[in-house]
């Protein structure tokens, strides 16, 4: 029988793997069942029938108000800062054609941690308390992970740009951002330190409905856009020359991708912080199960990116409890030993 | 009737020109081959025939057109191109990569018709891969991956193929089998087929139309049996050979002079041994 | 690139004169700076010491920073040409390719959690780390045919850097006490720091020195390529373990005591190779006292920079060094 289906629907045709709708299936289920488990947990432990039944306005009000009020914006933001990460990673790593890339090291998230840290610097007064209302963080984060980008795009300009100069100037305007951040925390108000290094390494706590709809349409558009352009991309891990005789306009399209790609970054980290690796290890993960071809890789990214940094945040809830650890730490400690493993994998 | 032309057309990577005011008609639906010592310019003149290089002077026609004035999908319908050393992401199947060779004729609504299936299962065929469809290419062998790579370009149903070195790697009957099907595809649909090769023998044997590229230029074109001379060869490729026709096509069978140990036979002819 | 200074006798000169420049701005590091200590007073505080606030500043602020700048500076740099001569990678450097951050991750990681303060377990607690880091490296770059592409190195060191970075970050981000302990020295500072601290790691430093002078001709073999290397018949295995050790020592002993300083291992060596040439014999000695120069220099603009405050020297070296870098990166990894 063959992996391949064929889909025509009057002037829509594509060509599905049956495979990888399969996957995506278990995968929603996943989603929705660790958000639930996640949902019910915390100071007050509510079981998983109770967390639906809340869900759809037929539960106990004390776990309604809980549920709606605290913990379902923080997991869909998890969600969603989770699919925009991978999703980033997944065309990067296809418009530099090479699965080690990852928006962690163009600059993006350190462009945004400059911005955070230069935020609380400026608009802080002499009693350490914000004078700017911490609504615009976002923006600011957003608008420092796009200027960094755009100047690392242009940076790697020379007659049109080589992925092997984006990765390399984003290398080196990674370092620049972090001495810059640094030297801002130390002049800024020093309470804030903490607060700005957990931010750094990314938090999804303090999540409200206000973020998530931001949020939302913002990662749904990107991603659709992009999905809908796989083609492009796939073309375009051919290489310059391959792509450009099937008619691909390359140095366009790329551009395009990479502003995608700079958006869906900005705009996790702008709401979640420098959650790490997930960039790298979704798409990664996405990879060895579906195959490169983005029709189903960026969907597959999309969702297990969900769940890496959903799972992240509720082992931060739980596993050090009363503490709650940020949702980067474990992102970052599950990405180590992964990384170390795709490195040695990737030799020769 | 040309397939592609070249008007005063000047390559040059940095400050040192590669091909100099060029002038010259590749004909349709012929095999021509280039030919030249390395370093020659012959991939660099292939290339900007396909538009992949921008000429630092002149231009090349396509169907009449300067093909700068052509939309880039617009002309990946006319010509296709396969280069040297193509690779791709890992993990990809053998339908997947010659799917790709459809995206002059694809948009985001329509991203697999039946014309692309069509065309794909065809290309298949051609190069009898039908049963690698699910296949992943890294899995094949060396001459098996270089048919998908065809597949792929034939895919794209193009009159005209350009192919960069399509046979450098391969060993002998996997050259054969590529030049072979490339040839049927000439005889049999009437498309026109430009290659660079390296070796001069085979590239006598399928060429209609040889161009020898040296010294910043077309040194010499036409039919193989015309122009391939000991003088040519002494002039461009800078080695004394004896050149005879061979007893299977009739074309020129180039031996070259050197070191070399001599089989018994007093019928061997006298060659300057340098 | 062809050399800038070409026959010997210059390269001695040029040594000399390097020589005599890192002394002339380690003392303007002694003099300079917001309090202004004239050169007359210097020159007393260590002849004839008084107890005034410059003689104390001289001998327990301003003596040890120029010095502890200056040892930075040249196993920062040394390690940089060493690395860079080890995997062929022009932007090969300890803070790339991520061995000072992991240094720095062990320091942090003890601090944080084991309570550990003392100069000699940072140092050894850096090694390790520096160590570990360098084989990490070692494994993807150095070795040989199984080794990695230049791009899928460079990629993988700047991985690692990030890996060891942002556990850093999660840690300081747990435990505010050791935040603000930490803070001005993950910058990469020399600034406030005793004699002592610096004298603590100088062993392992001068042993650094030592062994990538001694090194240098075998790294001359080994910068023509693995195949070549060997049927020439060095132990090629050995001298990369060698430059190994050496860098983790140069670079775990600066980050010990000055923590994580960043582009100078990187921008160096382009430099030296720029005025003598590849052959590692002269570029080794001459990264090592560029790279004191730069340091030095960099620590006296950070105390001007934005007076009465001053930024630490990391900073610096990164306002300095990123142009640098960029443009070496727009050159490509193909060639040195």
């Amino acid at each position: 029988m063959s992996r391949y289906l064929p889909f025509r629907l009057r002037r829509v045709s594509l060509l599905m793997d049956k495979k990888a709708v399969a996957l995506l299936g278990i995968l929603l289920v996943l989603v929705a069942g660790v958000a639930v488990l996640s949902l019910g947990t915390g100071d007050m432990a509510i079981p998983p029938v109770e967390v639906v039944k809340a869900l759809f306005g037929a539960g106990e009000g004390m776990h309604e108000l809980v549920i709606r009020s605290f913990r379902l914006p923080r997991i869909l933001l998890a969600v969603l800062a989770g699919m925009a990460l991978a999703v980033s990673g997944a065309v990067l790593q296809g418009i530099i054609r090479n699965p080690l890339a990852s928006p962690d090291l163009m600059g993006i998230t350190g462009g945004a941690s400059f911005a955070v840290v230069s935020f609380y610097t400026a608009f802080s007064d002499r009693a350490n308390a914000l004078t700017v209302s911490v609504q615009w963080l976002p923006l600011a984060a957003f608008l420092g992970a796009f200027l960094v980008g755009a100047v690392v795009y242009a940076l790697a300009w020379k007659g049109g740009v080589t992925p092997l100069r984006l990765v390399l100037i984003g290398i080196g305007l990674t370092h620049a951002m972090q001495a810059l951040t640094t030297i801002m925390i130390i002049f800024g108000p020093i309470y804030l330190a903490t607060q700005v290094h957990i931010w750094t390494t990314g938090s999804v706590n303090g999540s409200n409905w206000n973020h998530v709809t931001t949020l939302l349409p913002w990662v749904l558009l990107l991603v659709a856009f992009v999905w809908i352009g796989a083609r492009k991309l796939n073309v375009q891990e051919l290489g310059e020359d391959i792509a450009r005789g099937v008619g691909s306009r390359v140095q366009r399209e790329r551009l395009l991708l990479l502003a995608c790609s700079t958006a869906l970054a900005g705009g996790a980290v702008a709401f979640a912080g420098g959650i790490g690796f997930v960039g790298l290890m979704a798409p990664h993960i996405g990879r060895r199960l579906v195959g490169p071809s983005y029709g189903a890789l960026i969907p597959v990214s999309a969702l297990i990116g969900g769940l890496l940094v959903m799972g992240a945040d509720w082992i931060g809830r739980t596993a050090f409890s009363p503490l709650e650890v940020p949702a980067g730490v474990f992102t970052s400690a599950i990405g180590a030993p992964y990384f170390i493993y795709l490195l040695i994998r990737s030799r020769n | 009737m040309n397939a592609l032309e070249t008007k005063s057309l000047t390559l040059a990577y940095g400050d040192q020109p590669v091909i100099e005011n060029l002038d010259h008609c590749f004909p349709k639906g012929k095999i021509s081959v280039l030919i030249g010592p390395n370093g020659s310019g012959k991939s660099t003149l292939l290339r900007s025939l396909a538009r992949l290089l921008k000429p630092r002077k002149g231009s090349v026609i396509l169907d009449g057109k300067a093909i700068t004035t052509l939309s880039t999908k617009a002309v990946a319908r006319k010509l296709a191109i396969l280069p040297q050393s193509p690779e791709c992401p890992g993990g990809l199947t053998v339908l997947q990569l010659v799917k790709q060779g459809r995206y002059p004729y694809q948009n985001w609504m329509r991203q697999w018709s039946e014309e692309d299936e069509r065309a794909v299962k065809r290309a298949l065929k051609i190069t009898n891969l039908e049963s690698f469809e699910e296949r992943t290419v890294d899995s094949l062998s060396g001459g098996q991956r270089q048919r998908v790579w065809i597949a792929m370009v034939l895919a794209q149903e193009t009159d005209t193929i350009l192919l960069d070195e399509p046979t450098t790697y391969l060993d002998l009957s996997h050259q054969l089998d590529i030049l072979d099907l490339l040839y049927e595809l000439n005889r049999s649909e009437g498309r026109t087929i430009i290659m660079v090769l390296h070796d001069l023998n085979l590239s006598a044997r399928y060429a209609d139309n040889m161009v020898v590229v040296h010294d910043k230029t077309v040194y010499a074109h036409g039919k193989p049996e015309s122009i391939i001379t000991p003088e040519l060869v002494k002039r461009v490729f800078g080695i004394e050979c004896l050149v005879m026709k061979d007893p299977v096509y009739g074309k020129p069978l180039c031996i070259p002079c050197g070191k070399g140990r001599r089989a018994e036979d007093e019928n061997l002819r006298a060659v300057d041994t340098q | 690139m062809s050399a800038w200074i070409k026959t010997t006798r210059q390269k001695i000169a040029g040594l000399v004169l390097g020589g005599a420049l890192v002394i002339l701005f380690a003392c303007c590091s002694v003099v300079y700076g917001y309090t202004e200590v004239g050169w007359k007073t210097a020159l007393q505080s260590l002849t004839d010491f008084n107890g005034s606030k410059e003689h104390i500043i001289v001998l327990e602020n301003r003596i040890p920073r120029a010095l502890i700048g200056a040892a930075v500076g040249v196993s920062l740099a040394v390690a940089g040409a060493l690395l860079q001569g080890l995997t062929r990678n022009p932007l090969a450097s300890p803070d790339i390719f991520g061995i000072n951050a992991g240094a720095g991750f062990f320091i942090v990681l003890s601090a944080t959690f084991f309570s550990v303060s003392s100069i000699h377990q940072f140092a050894w607690l850096a090694f390790f780390g520096a160590i570990l880091s360098t084989l990490i490296v070692y494994l993807l770059g150095a070795a040989g045919q199984g080794g990695l592409t230049p791009v899928k190195l460079t990629l993988a060191g700047a991985s690692l850097w990030l890996l060891f970075a942002s556990l850093t970050q999660g840690m300081l981000a747990l435990n505010e006490k050791a935040l603000e302990e930490v803070l001005f020295w993950l910058a990469g500072s020399v600034e406030g720091r005793k004699l002592e601290v610096l004298l603590a790691v100088l062993p392992y430093l001068a042993a650094g020195w030592l062994g990538a002078l001694l090194l240098a001709g075998q790294m001359n073999v080994l910068l023509m390529g693995e195949d070549v290397a060997v049927s020439l018949g060095q132990r090629t295995v050995i001298v990369k373990i060698l430059a190994g050790v050496v860098i983790a020592l140069l670079a775990g002993g600066s980050v010990a005591v000055a923590g994580p300083v960043g582009f100078i291992g990187v921008v160096i060596p382009h430099i030296a190779r720029g005025l003598v040439g590849m052959d590692q014999r002269w570029v080794i000695p001459y990264s090592a006292l560029l790279g004191a120069i730069l340091l030095l220099l960099a620590d006296i603009g950070a105390r001007y920079v934005i007076m009465p405050n001053e930024v630490p020297v990391g900073a610096m070296t990164a306002l300095i060094g990123t142009p640098f870098f960029v443009y070496i990166a727009r050159r490509g990894l193909s060639r040195l």
